[in-house]
């Protein structure tokens, strides 16, 4: 493990401080059914796009039937070099135990973290060399790690488009995120923009000229991310998707977020290959949900 | 708080536990810090097998109160893979390295510590006995007679300590340590995970993809405590403790029922650096 071997990975993660440490939450607001909280991260680096955290509370994890016990890998959705360090914000949703007790922080309160953990998105010319810009696809809580993508691109100067779906109302926060006048938004319920999947928009937009020339990325829920790995699979076009699946560690510790390799028996482990993969890495994006 | 583990000196007694800690990934995400900053004072390798492994399907976790279940399934690069592409990066470690070892057969077994007996970078060599013995159709770890055979095989190939990982899953573990020790094993370390079973709510089948794993964490930290008692109050060898370790108190616990050193398992996982803290606070309270 020489010194010069250190850069292995040929990705833009950015490293992590070795051990958790406490960051002070300084935010947490409603946000159309979801929450978005933030935290005050006095060591760490700014994270690239599509990197995670490990989230506990401090106090109050645990506390009723021995649950949440482990930490919860979460996007970041927005990150801001601030005085005191870099404000961390994620956007939560109540689905179980841990993100229950993460839904009702109150600033003051102290945050367990570990990160940023993972590997990035990739440049669209990196994806595509021909692509001039980024097209970027979510759905419900999923539309967290595209927010700062989004900035960061559009910080580099490339442009990009959004498309984001929901299911209904009660599950469609996140928005205030992006920059609504650039967003394409799909309902299931039609109670914003399109009835229907925010995939049907990726394959109006994939029908245009420019499908060659387009780097898609996705991140979302599972049936979500495997409509849009097969309809850029059928399409030739290269795709990312920020993937979830359980996840004890999030540093390669405990092997338990394996994720089938295409064509081979063998698995990736999401949080150090991934979270975000290329579409032709796996062989399906149908993998466990993880029952936060 | 120095320790000699077989004739191994240690800086600090706290360990972690094989397959808790990856220190070839840790180095990806954490960078030079991990060899700056290593939490632990030795470290053991994930399990190898003779042949490469791709471990078991997914799902392969579920949180439990107070723990979590796992059913990994030993993946590993083989014998081969592990000599070739893991060793020269794991000999970098500021630590020495002990390589946990598991196959079906005596003959496969004394394949593998051979070939580590050859290496310099290899401290000592811990034997994963928790898989049947395909001829006898055994768990070696829950038979006396099938891990005195198995020690009296491998004990000739290497004068590097052999540590010998006891399986909890058992009435009682100390027949099973006292066997061990009678073959020539220099150390035994337990407690490995309690078998366990997760269901689905949605569906009310199994929700791991191989139906069964193994219960860790601080659920499991009491019968580990008690097992510990046990097994050193049975033998004159070394006694390495786990099982639930979250705190140094927890540590300062095992080894005041009889450990000489501690490993540290699941607790890695929620704090990358959990092995430094513990051996702080483990030094603060001594």
């Amino acid at each position: 493990m020489s010194r010069q071997a250190s850069e292995a990975s040929a990705d833009a993660r950015v490293t992590a401080p070795l051990g958790r440490r406490a960051c002070e939450v300084t935010r947490n607001v409603p946000s159309d059914g979801y929450r978005i909280f933030s935290a005050l991260d006095p060591d760490g680096p700014e994270p690239a796009a599509g990197q995670f955290y490990m989230l506990a509370t401090e106090s109050g994890w645990g506390s009723e039937d021995g649950r949440p016990y482990l930490a919860r890998a979460f996007s970041v959705a927005d990150c801001e070099r601030e005085r005191g360090g870099v404000r961390l914000d994620f956007l939560a949703q109540d689905v179980g135990p841990g993100t229950a007790r993460l839904c009702e922080l109150e600033p003051g309160e102290r945050l367990w973290i570990h990160g940023p953990l993972g590997r990035p998105f990739s440049a669209p010319a990196e994806l595509n060399p021909g692509a001039p810009g980024a097209v970027l696809v979510g759905g419900g809580i999923g539309v967290a790690p595209l927010a700062l993508w989004r900035r960061r691109l559009l910080a580099a100067g490339t442009p990009s488009r959004v498309l984001l779906g929901f299911r209904d109302r009660a599950n469609s926060g996140g928005l205030e995120l992006f920059d609504c006048s650039e967003v394409r938004l799909a309902s299931e319920d039609g109670h914003r923009g399109h009835r229907g999947y925010v995939t049907d928009l990726l394959a109006v937009l994939l029908e245009g000229d420019d499908a060659a020339t387009a780097a898609v990325y996705a991140c979302g829920p599972p049936a979500m991310l495997e409509a849009v790995r097969v309809m850029c699979a059928d399409r030739e076009v290269p795709c990312e998707l920020a993937m979830e699946t359980p996840m004890a560690c999030g540093f390669g510790a405990c092997f338990g977020c394996a994720v089938p390799l295409a064509g081979s028996d063998g698995y990736m482990r999401l949080c150090v290959d991934g979270p975000v993969v290329r579409g032709e890495e796996i062989e399906t994006a149908l993998v466990a949900g993880s029952g936060h | 708080m120095t320790v000699d583990l077989c004739g191994i000196p240690l800086r600090h007694p706290i360990l972690n536990g094989s397959g808790t800690f990856d220190a070839i990934a840790a180095r990806r995400a954490f960078g030079d810090a991990l060899l700056d900053e290593f939490p632990f004072s030795a470290f053991v390798s994930k399990t190898i097998t003779p042949e490469p492994r791709a471990g078991n399907p997914p799902p392969r976790l579920w949180e439990t109160p107070a723990g979590m279940i796992n059913s990994i399934g030993l993946p590993n690069k083989g014998l081969d893979g592990f000599l070739a592409r893991d060793l020269p990066e794991l000999a970098e470690l500021p630590v020495p390295l002990i390589v946990s070892v598991m196959a079906t057969s005596r003959e496969q077994f004394a394949r593998l510590v051979g070939a580590l007996a050859a290496r310099d970078e290899v401290a000592a060599v811990e034997l994963n006995v928790s898989c049947p013995n395909v001829e006898s159709g055994l768990v070696v770890g829950e038979s006396p007679e099938e891990t005195r055979a198995l020690l009296a095989e491998l004990r000739p190939l290497t004068e590097k300590p052999l540590i010998v990982k006891l399986t909890p899953n058992v009435p009682t573990p100390a027949p099973i340590a006292v066997a061990a020790q009678e073959g020539g094993a220099d150390a035994v370390s337990l407690i490995n995970t309690l078998r366990a079973a997760a269901i689905d709510p949605a569906t009310g089948a199994p929700w791991l993809g191989a139906e069964r794993g193994g219960l860790s964490g601080p659920a499991v930290r009491a019968i580990a405590l008690n097992q510990v008692r046990e097994v050193a109050a049975a033998v004159e060898i070394a006694v390495i403790g786990m099982g639930g370790v979250a705190r140094g108190r927890h540590a300062a616990d095992l080894l005041a029922a009889g450990a000489t050193a501690v490993a540290v398992g699941t607790e890695n996982f929620r704090d990358p650096a959990a092995g430094t803290r513990i051996a702080s606070e483990l030094d603060k309270a001594a």
